[in-house]
């Protein structure tokens, strides 16, 4: 086995365990090369099935691309699509800072879909190497009843034995794509041929490295016209995948007050 | 994990799979090896500087990150603290300490690696046991001015324990000693020492400044003395992963999928290898099937075979009732099934494991309820002394016995690692983890299979009505069971005299009479135990068949070992439970055999160091702790009347 294949056989083993242990759950899917990786593999798990609704929690502000890929793959992979919304702006904190606070809206509108069809879990494709709070999750990570995150007191996870007995009120987070990093996602989409939205390859010397809202996500200087060419230019570069998104870089703390709140 | 045991084999075979393939220019970045490390040591040895060290010297830090450092440490009053870059949170920088397991990723020339790094207080160890589980190899921190502490020879013990075979060491801050040669070696050796004492190796000791750079990436030229590697070169002189596909196969059942028309069996391979036809043992259930396919999606062609580390899904030439728990293996090589086990545990809980206690089990895929029957040792990890004790605190490593009410499918943590260790669940929370002994305990799993296959039976003429209506009653296995001490024998004997006195065909069958001959090849292995009662179970059955009532007296104290005993005369067993509580019985002790166990001259003595599995629905209890020898034997005659003598309609 190579290392994508020991990564693609850990993240299946983890969504089975997943659909085996709890219920109801839905897999977030937010358009992006993660999420796209992650349904992949659920298709993969599920031998071509996904067995639960995918859900799109829509903030409105996306790009026509992120909107066009939605429309097209749903259909096309015969997924239980939901399209949750967000409410407005101005039911969020207005503490915030400003794409923080656009962030916050998005943590909203899922607590919202959480509720409304009483999820016990989402499966979310977070990754460790993306930001430094993210690399302390769990891969089954719980919520209390107001979807806060205790970092400080999270369970033990070793041996492959994950947390899945809760108090009842309790949610989870699970994330099957925690132990990847941002060139294993790349690697794996050109050898699986996973599509992907058009923003991450260059045109005119600018692409998009990671994907938000359209107002609060600003691309990255890149040549990089192909999948191929991300993957060189990963190879060499030591600038922050999230570098374009501006809400990790308002306060020195406001990305941990965004997940300890149930930022995903 | 023994993972040194396959690894050289292993290792060999895919270095030959590689260079037989051609690397296109894609394939190489792929083919990189991620390596996972956990950083370990006692609070404040420097783990984090070490790391952020690590992180600087490689090359890995995004511009403007050691400048970010360098503010914030000022902002602080501190010199550049390179310990900044993991402590993420706000809240531990402020209290500078590293709160949870944090994974970093750097690259060295030769391969990519993950750094974990384990956090060094006490209360933290949770999350250093989640960190240093999926860890290849250890870096353990010392510090050079106090040495070896109470926290590094926990984690050494520990990560002994969750089996990291692979350990560095580095002596850290030996700027603070002047780079001194002398205290190098000293802390050296008690490092050694203490390794040493618990079965491990340091693979290198390399002396270091994290603060300073010294010896992490290159030589450096404040220790002339030192010839040995850099902490770069010394990561890389770590060993791969280790090859579990050359060991037994196990595949635990993680769920079954309908799908569409197939019944897809799906689970990961832990060990081993699996080809379509091959015929699979399914545990406990002990049942048999071939493989019909391995299933994929996306894949083209559907793979033939499958090995250690695959997510599969097989489908099977007939349609077995399995479920999620059932374990996977091939006749020749099954796991042990047992409803007991030792097991070296690490305590997490907050509430302290007790004697008597029950907790949820999980084991790969199984669970199930089990109880704590006995707490062997306690273990100092400090001293390695061992203590007795009736409670586990938070943090304490112990031996224990365990006892499930199911049977479990498993191996023994030193021959299959990953099939061979557990966690323990309290209300809804992980409270320990351990690692599983065999050792002195039978595998309940027998050779039920009659093993001369030209066996015919013969059918009797004489149908065993005509035997009890010439006898005036039935045959039959009166199957006494308990703890010794109890008063198996002596009502056995009793009994057969009064039955012999009534003119009833009757026969007892105890440790003395069947040990001289039918079992005088079998000692006293956990495995000649079974296969004793397994002996008396059939020769009673024989009995049986004959007329005659057939009494046996031992403590036999599995249930599985009464059920095949059960089996082998159906409709003519009776279980009878001789029932007394150890403490009764230990105040008999007929034979001085407690005082024994007590003393530690006998192992794995029931009822105080070996579980009895009581009868669940025994056809007659007899207390003996409440009634004399007299009131029992007239119990159990008047059940024999009542359930052996022929009825008037029957004659």
């Amino acid at each position: 086995m190579d290392r994508l294949d020991e990564l693609e056989a850990q993240s299946v083993y983890i969504l089975r365990e997943a659909y085996n242990r709890i219920e109801p759950l839905a897999m977030l899917w937010s358009l992006g090369k993660d999420s796209n990786v992650m349904l992949w593999l659920a298709r993969k798990a599920f031998f071509g099935h996904v067995p639960f609704p995918v859900m799109h929690v829509d903030t409105g502000k996306k790009f026509k691309e992120m909107y066009a890929f939605r429309e097209r793959y749903a259909a096309e992979w015969n997924l239980d699509f939901l399209r949750e919304e967000c409410p407005p702006i101005d039911a969020v904190d207005a503490s915030l800072p400003p794409a923080a606070r656009s962030a916050a809206r998005k943590t909203e509108g899922l607590r919202q879909a959480i509720a409304k069809y009483q999820l016990k879990a989402v499966i979310a494709g977070i990754r460790r190497d993306e930001q430094a709070t993210r690399a302390k999750e769990r891969v089954f990570s719980p919520r209390d009843e107001t979807g806060q995150w205790d970092f400080r007191d999270q369970p033990p996870e070793f041996w492959d034995q994950y947390k899945t007995d809760f108090p009842p009120g309790a949610h989870i987070r699970i994330h099957p794509l925690l132990h990847w990093t941002e060139l294993d996602i790349w690697l794996y989409t050109r050898r699986e041929g996973i599509p992907i939205v058009p923003l991450y390859l260059a045109k005119d010397g600018k692409r998009y490295r990671s994907l938000g809202d359209q107002d609060i996500t600003n691309p990255v200087e890149s040549d990089a016209a192909t999948i191929d060419d991300i993957i060189a230019e990963l190879q060499t570069t030591n600038t922050a995948e999230r570098a374009g998104r501006a809400m990790d870089h308002e306060r020195e703390d406001a990305f941990e007050r965004l997940r300890a709140t149930g930022y995903m | 994990m023994n993972r040194d045991s396959n690894r050289d084999g292993a290792t060999l075979s895919e270095d030959a799979k590689q260079s037989d393939a051609l690397p296109g220019p894609d394939e190489q970045v792929s083919e990189r090896s991620l390596h996972h490390i956990v950083i370990v040591g006692h609070v404040d040895h420097g783990k984090s500087s070490l790391i952020g060290r690590l992180l600087h010297d490689t090359n890995s830090l995004p511009p403007g990150k050691v400048e970010e450092l360098e503010q914030i440490s000022a902002r602080r009053g501190m010199e550049i603290e390179w310990s900044f870059v993991l402590d993420a949170f706000q809240a531990e920088r402020d209290q500078a300490v590293t709160i949870d397991t944090t994974q970093i990723w750097f690259k060295t020339a030769l391969r990519d690696y993950v750094i974990i790094d384990a956090p060094g207080h006490r209360e933290f160890l949770k999350n250093m046991v989640s960190g240093a589980a999926s860890a290849d190899a250890a870096v353990m921190v010392v510090d050079a001015e106090e040495g070896v502490r109470e926290q590094s020879r926990r984690h050494a013990y520990l990560l002994h324990l969750l089996g990291v075979r692979q350990i560095a060491v580095v002596v850290n801050k030996m700027d603070l000693v002047d780079f001194s040669q002398a205290r190098f070696d000293e802390v050296s050796g008690q490092i050694t020492d203490y390794l040493r004492s618990i079965g491990a190796e340091p693979l290198v000791i390399v002396p270091i400044s994290a603060r300073g750079g010294d010896n992490i990436a290159s030589r450096s030229e404040r220790t002339p003395w030192y010839d040995g590697p850099t902490v770069i070169s010394a990561l890389d002189g770590f060993h791969g992963h280790p090859g579990i596909g050359a060991q037994p196969l196990r595949l635990p059942i993680q769920d079954v999928y309908k799908f569409d028309a197939r019944r897809i069996l799906a689970g990961r391979i832990e060990s081993g290898s699996l080809t379509v036809g091959d015929t699979l043992l399914f545990s406990p259930s002990n049942k048999t099937a071939r493989i019909r396919s391995i299933e994929a999606w996306s894949a083209g062609d559907l793979p033939q075979t499958a090995s250690a580390g695959e997510s599969v899904g097989i489908t099977l030439d007939e349609q077995l009732f399995v479920e999620r728990g059932e374990l996977v293996s091939h006749v020749e090589k099954p796991p042990k099934l047992s409803t007991v086990f030792n097991a070296r545990l690490f305590w997490l809980g907050h509430q302290p494991l007790k004697v008597g206690a029950r907790y949820k089990l999980k084991l790969l895929t199984q669970e199930a309820e089990v109880t704590v029957k006995a707490i062997e040792r306690i273990i100092d990890t400090q001293t390695l002394e061992n203590a007795e004790g009736d409670l586990v605190e938070r943090n304490a490593v112990a031996e224990v016995t365990l006892h499930s009410r199911k049977v479990l499918s498993l191996d023994d943590y030193g021959d299959l690692p990953r099939t061979g260790r557990f966690v323990l669940i309290e209300d809804y929370d992980t409270v320990g983890g351990g690692v599983i002994s065999m050792e002195g305990l039978p595998d309940q799993r027998q050779a039920i299979t009659v093993k001369s296959t030209n066996v015919i039976s013969v059918e009797h003429r004489l149908a065993a009505e005509a035997r009890a209506s010439r006898n005036g009653h039935y045959g039959g296995v009166l199957w006494f069971t308990g703890l010794s001490g109890a008063g198996k024998s002596t009502l056995a004997m009793e009994v057969e005299q009064r039955l012999f006195a009534k003119g009833y065909h009757v026969y007892v069958l105890d440790g003395d009479n069947v040990r001289r001959g039918l079992n005088a090849n079998l000692g006293f292995s956990p495995e000649d135990r079974t296969e004793n009662i397994r002996r008396v179970g059939e020769a009673a059955a024989l009995f049986a068949d004959s007329g005659i009532i057939c009494i046996t007296a031992f403590i036999s104290p599995y249930r599985v070992d009464r059920d095949r005993a059960r089996a082998s005369a159906p409709g003519r067993f009776h279980e009878i439970y001789i029932e007394a509580d150890v403490e009764t019985c230990e105040q008999r002790d007929p034979k001085g055999l407690y005082k024994k166990a007590r003393a530690g001259e006998i192992s794995q003595f029931t009822g105080i160091s070996a579980p009895y599995e009581p009868p669940e629905s025994a056809d007659l209890v007899v207390d003996t702790s409440n009634h004399s020898v007299a009131e029992s034997v007239e119990h159990i005659i008047r059940y024999i009347e009542k359930a052996f003598t022929l009825k008037k309609s029957d004659g």
